[in-house]
């Protein structure tokens, strides 16, 4: 396959340059203030980051498929407080079924958003920023703008969020074991594979006899799933769900997640592993910052930062690939 | 005559639905509350979304042009907060809304150049510089709010053109949709922002300057959101770093609502205008009947993805007739006659 070597090459490239990064990042951190490289911060790093891996994996097949899901946050809020709720009358309910729950309702959630995308043929920007809104005013209906109090999770929902099998919490380990399942399903799959198709040249893959309809569909449905799986472990970490804070502007780190780690937002390029390592980057250099005891008012001014120079670096390089480096393409 | 009735209506489809809404909403605040419909009420009332008006004139042009500026709140955020430092600094506020106003031009334009420089979509761009820019102003500010402004600046809203009910920001939010109507409508650039939203390969080849039009575009959606700021300022007579925040959305939803296609080409000043009055007065109405902000964003959601949906599934439900038609059909028949008379 010639075709596949420059664009292989130059994913590879680019991964290779944000894992650099990263590297330089972390021995600068862990050079300049001791209490970085501890295996407690490590632990830190990787449950604050958990969230956001599971969703942008979500998010990188949706993009695939050039379509684009901006309500996670507010699916993220819904399952979150409806759980949570649920939990304040029956503290009894045992994690495996609260997790269920809060898949299900991510799935509700991600139905109407595919269905809307697939079937309405309403543009992916113009139907999730509606249920961006509407899931958001949802929340604040349901919750009569209540809070979930830390005395309403009960103890074994928590303790998902804390130290377990050989000290590692559970969420960390569903986290990466979501992304490791979306990496192969994206890779392997037959829906995986037709997702890049679907992206990359829709009236193509429509010859090819791929139902489009039905593959961004699911995207949306795992999409959905993952984020409402997000909110009840949002609920776990927290110990609280507040009707306006919780996944608020979650979707734009998602999002920043998923376009650093090389996802193209017009579809077909990009995948997992990019994904995976773009949320590393955002969660560890917030770490870092705070480590460093820089103030939280930079955090937000930083991450955009980083944003901007992380798409103008891949386009600079893939443009580069593309011409030889001899100018510009028309 | 009534075929050319018959045209114009079918030509204005939005914008009647659009007046429509908007003579709905207004009834909806008068049910609620006996005060709404007094000739004052509805003229301060529009205080309340002026700015939102102004930064939905200058989307308009971004969305015709097959771009979307995720940025404008936060250009909003830190025109403000630099307009508060610099008069805070001593300078004399004229020359500081000058300033500023010329800084969020400048945001605008960087915006642009990214987006052209590079060819990255403009969605990215804007998600990286909505958090840098924001973010900037929260390094600038910090936690508090920078207030102290002369007189003659603030409360711009409580301030009326003399011996009539018409408040300023509705006067500064009528010109400019004059100006905006004119230079989408009346000119040759923006004839050519509509070309390039309906295909922007085709104006490339034919030596049209794409790229300097969308900067320009972009530069002008920054400068819009600099007076929306400075006119939030005023209204608020204080600034901060979080202020307007999530207003994107609004802007978006506005623009979108008035009939403005999201994949460039199509929409109207007129559309963007009619829509900011059926959101602003819907909004205003909710809240009279002391529906929370948050909880109205049921409302303004659904009508956003129904202002898509239902045409979408009205043009798929007159296709399929008119195959029916086609296929042969009594009844079905008779109306494709009707319809090509």
């Amino acid at each position: 396959m010639p075709e596949a070597r420059p664009g292989s090459s130059v994913a590879r490239a680019r991964d290779l340059g944000l894992g650099i990064a990263l590297a330089a990042l972390v021995v600068f951190s862990s050079l300049t203030a001791p209490q970085f490289a501890t295996a407690g911060n490590l632990q830190r790093i990787m449950l604050d980051i958990s969230l956001l891996l599971m969703v942008a994996a979500g998010q990188t097949m949706v993009m695939l498929t050039r379509n684009i899901d901006l309500s996670v946050g507010s699916i993220l809020g819904l399952s979150g407080i409806i759980v949570g709720f649920y939990l304040k009358d029956n503290p009894e309910t045992g994690v495996l079924a609260i997790l269920s729950a809060g898949v299900v309702i991510g799935l509700v959630l991600g139905l109407v958003n595919g269905v809307l995308v697939a079937w309405g043929r309403v543009p992916a920007v113009i139907a999730t920023l509606g249920t961006l809104t509407v899931y958001r005013g949802l929340v604040f209906i349901l919750s009569g703008g209540q809070q979930v109090n830390p005395q309403d999770i009960p103890r074994h929902l928590v303790a998902v969020a804390r130290p377990g099998v050989l000290g590692v919490p559970l969420m960390v380990l569903l986290a990466v074991a979501v992304t490791a399942a979306a990496g192969l399903f994206l890779r392997y799959g037959r829906t995986g594979r037709a997702m890049y198709a679907v992206g990359s040249n829709p009236a193509a893959a429509r010859l090819r006899g791929i139902d489009a309809d039905r593959v961004i569909l699911i995207a949306y449905l795992v999409t959905g799933a993952l984020s409402g799986l997000a909110g009840v472990l949002y609920a776990a970490r927290f110990a609280t769900v507040n009707p306006a804070s919780a996944g608020t502007g979650f979707e734009l780190q998602v999002i920043a997640a998923t376009v650093i780690g090389g996802t193209s937002v017009l579809g077909g390029r990009g995948g997992i592993g990019g994904t995976a390592l773009g949320a590393l980057f955002l969660g560890t250099v917030a770490n870092a910052l705070a480590v460093a005891g820089v103030s939280g008012f930079w955090q937000r001014a930083v991450e955009g930062f980083i944003i901007v120079v992380a798409v103008v670096l891949d386009a600079a390089v893939r443009r580069a690939a593309l011409t030889g480096g001899r100018g510009r393409d028309v | 005559m009534s075929s050319r009735v018959r045209q114009w209506t079918r030509d204005n489809a939005t914008e009647l639905l659009l007046f429509v809404l908007w003579l709905g909403s207004l009834a909806l605040g008068a049910v609620i509350s006996p005060y709404f419909l007094s000739v004052q009420n509805l003229f301060d009332m529009t205080s309340q979304f002026m700015e939102l008006g102004l930064m939905a004139l200058a989307m308009t042009l971004v969305i015709i042009l097959g771009q979307i500026d995720l940025s404008v709140a936060s250009i909003l955020a830190l025109t403000g907060v630099v307009f508060g430092l610099l008069q805070e600094g001593g300078m004399h506020a004229g020359a500081a809304m000058l300033l500023a106003l010329g800084l969020s031009a400048a945001l605008g334009l960087f915006n642009g150049w990214l987006a052209v420089a590079f060819r990255l979509p403009a969605l990215v761009v804007t998600l990286g510089t909505m958090a840098l820019y924001r973010g900037a102003g929260q390094i600038l500010l910090g936690d508090r709010s920078t207030y102290g402004f002369p007189l003659w600046f603030i409360s711009v809203d409580f301030r009326y053109i003399p011996g009539t009910p018409v408040p300023y920001p509705l006067v500064i939010f009528c010109l400019f949709a004059l100006v905006f109507f004119l230079l989408l409508h009346r000119t040759t650039f923006g004839r050519l922002v509509y070309a390039i939203g309906a295909n922007q390969r085709a104006c490339r080849f034919s030596g049209i300057h794409v790229d300097r039009i969308q900067v320009a575009v972009f530069t002008l959606s920054g400068l819009m959101a600099g007076a929306a700021g400075l006119m939030m300022s005023s209204r608020f007579a204080s600034a901060r770093w979080d202020m307007a925040s999530g207003y994107e959305l609004d802007v978006i939803t506005t623009v979108v609502l008035g009939g403005t296609s999201i994949f460039g080409g199509r929409g109207t000043i007129a559309g963007t205008v009619l829509a900011l009055f059926v959101i602003g007065t819907l909004r205003y109405a909710m809240g009279l009947a002391n529906v929370l902000p948050q909880n109205q964003g049921v409302v303004i959601g659904l009508l956003l993805v129904m202002a898509v949906l239902l045409p979408e599934l009205w043009a798929r439900w007159r296709a399929h007739s008119f195959a029916r038609a086609a296929e042969g059909g009594g009844l079905a028949r008779v109306k494709v006659r009707e319809r090509s008379l």
